[in-house]
């Protein structure tokens, strides 16, 4: 998945409205990680007294770098679904820069993707924000993987409510 | 301590929208009865994260229940600036399909200096939401002139 990933470059990217509509840019990829790029624009500010980007951007960007780094995770294309997203903001993105995103999937199970991300302005040491999420995999017998990759793929973590959830995520 | 006359809400809603460029970009619509909100996010191809089902990206749904939290908020409290939020936890509990999608927020608990809210967001059926945040929110003083852009963590190290 991590070639298809990069030979398709920003494909992914720009195959998705929202991120497109924000203008991410696909900077890095390699096995399990990803660094994407949010460009700074006047409309995406929260509050125009300070001129910080809202919150909820950080949210998608962290969100979009996070499903990056799951897929290139993979060893073959399977749909993921965000689980669920815990941020923390550390401090004020500074107004007129750009945010960018790096995120790593540390755990892959059969069905649930383990992800950190932090999104930072210009030093990757003094983050905006930080997050820890979950994704579902497709969980359909014929996306089971075969051969390893450098992440441990030990199906350990048998989260039933995720597992439900899938099934909804699958019939939706 | 003095006791100036509360805002209305939707003097207070009207001023947040004003000063948010990012409600305006989304689309966001906020409709208010007395002071019990509706925020509300029509749908548009742009919302779009995965066009392959097609679902809403969860990105905009998390941001969606964070200006809908912080919305209650700030008409909720007698602050003249923008709660910030802390820290927000996002669920997903359903795929967000290309449609209109609606949220509301509760307030769990306004302390002296953080706020708890829950949010929820649903679309066809109000009893199957799609998504929920749990957000947790510092409350900045009316009158402290806490400095734009600032935080109270932020390092000297950026310029």
């Amino acid at each position: 998945m991590l070639t298809i990933l990069q030979d398709m470059g920003s494909y992914a990217l720009r195959a998705s409205p929202q991120a497109k509509a924000l203008g991410f840019t696909l900077m890095a990829i390699a096995q399990g990680e990803a660094t994407v790029r949010c460009p700074y624009h006047p409309d995406l500010v929260g509050d125009v007294e300070t001129g910080v980007v809202a919150g909820g951007v950080v949210t998608t960007l962290l969100d979009h770098t996070c499903g990056h780094a799951v897929l290139a995770a993979l060893d073959t294309f399977r749909p993921i679904a965000t689980l669920d997203l815990r941020i923390d903001y550390l401090r004020a993105a500074e107004p007129g820069c750009d945010i960018l995103a790096h995120a790593q999937c540390y755990k892959l199970t059969r069905s649930v993707a383990f992800v950190r991300a932090i999104a930072f302005d210009r030093d990757k040491d003094d983050p905006v924000a930080t997050v820890q999420a979950t994704f579902m995999l497709d969980s359909s017998r014929s996306a089971r993987r075969k051969g390893s990759t450098s992440h441990a793929q030990t199906p350990t973590a048998q989260n039933e409510a995720a597992q439900n959830e899938a099934e909804d995520e699958a019939s939706a | 301590m003095t006791e100036s006359s509360p805002r209305p809400a939707t003097q207070k809603l009207a001023d947040l929208i004003h000063r948010t460029p990012y409600i305006r970009r989304l689309g966001v619509k906020i409709e208010l009865a007395g002071d019990e909100m509706t925020a509300f996010l029509p749908y548009s191809e742009t919302l779009i994260g995965d066009p392959g089902l097609p679902a809403l990206h969860g990105g905009v749904l998390g941001a969606f229940l964070e200006l809908t939290a912080l919305a209650q908020l700030f008409i909720l409290t007698e602050a003249d600036h923008q709660p910030r939020p802390i820290g927000v936890t996002v669920e997903y509990l359903r795929s967000g399909r290309p449609v209109d999608t609606y949220a509301r927020a509760q307030i769990k608990r306004i302390g002296s200096r953080v706020a708890n809210v829950y949010a929820e967001a649903w679309q066809e059926t109000r009893a199957a939401p799609i998504t929920c945040l749990h957000g947790r929110f510092l409350l900045t003083s009316r009158t402290s002139p806490s400095p734009a852009g600032s935080s109270p963590v932020q390092t000297p190290s950026t310029t």
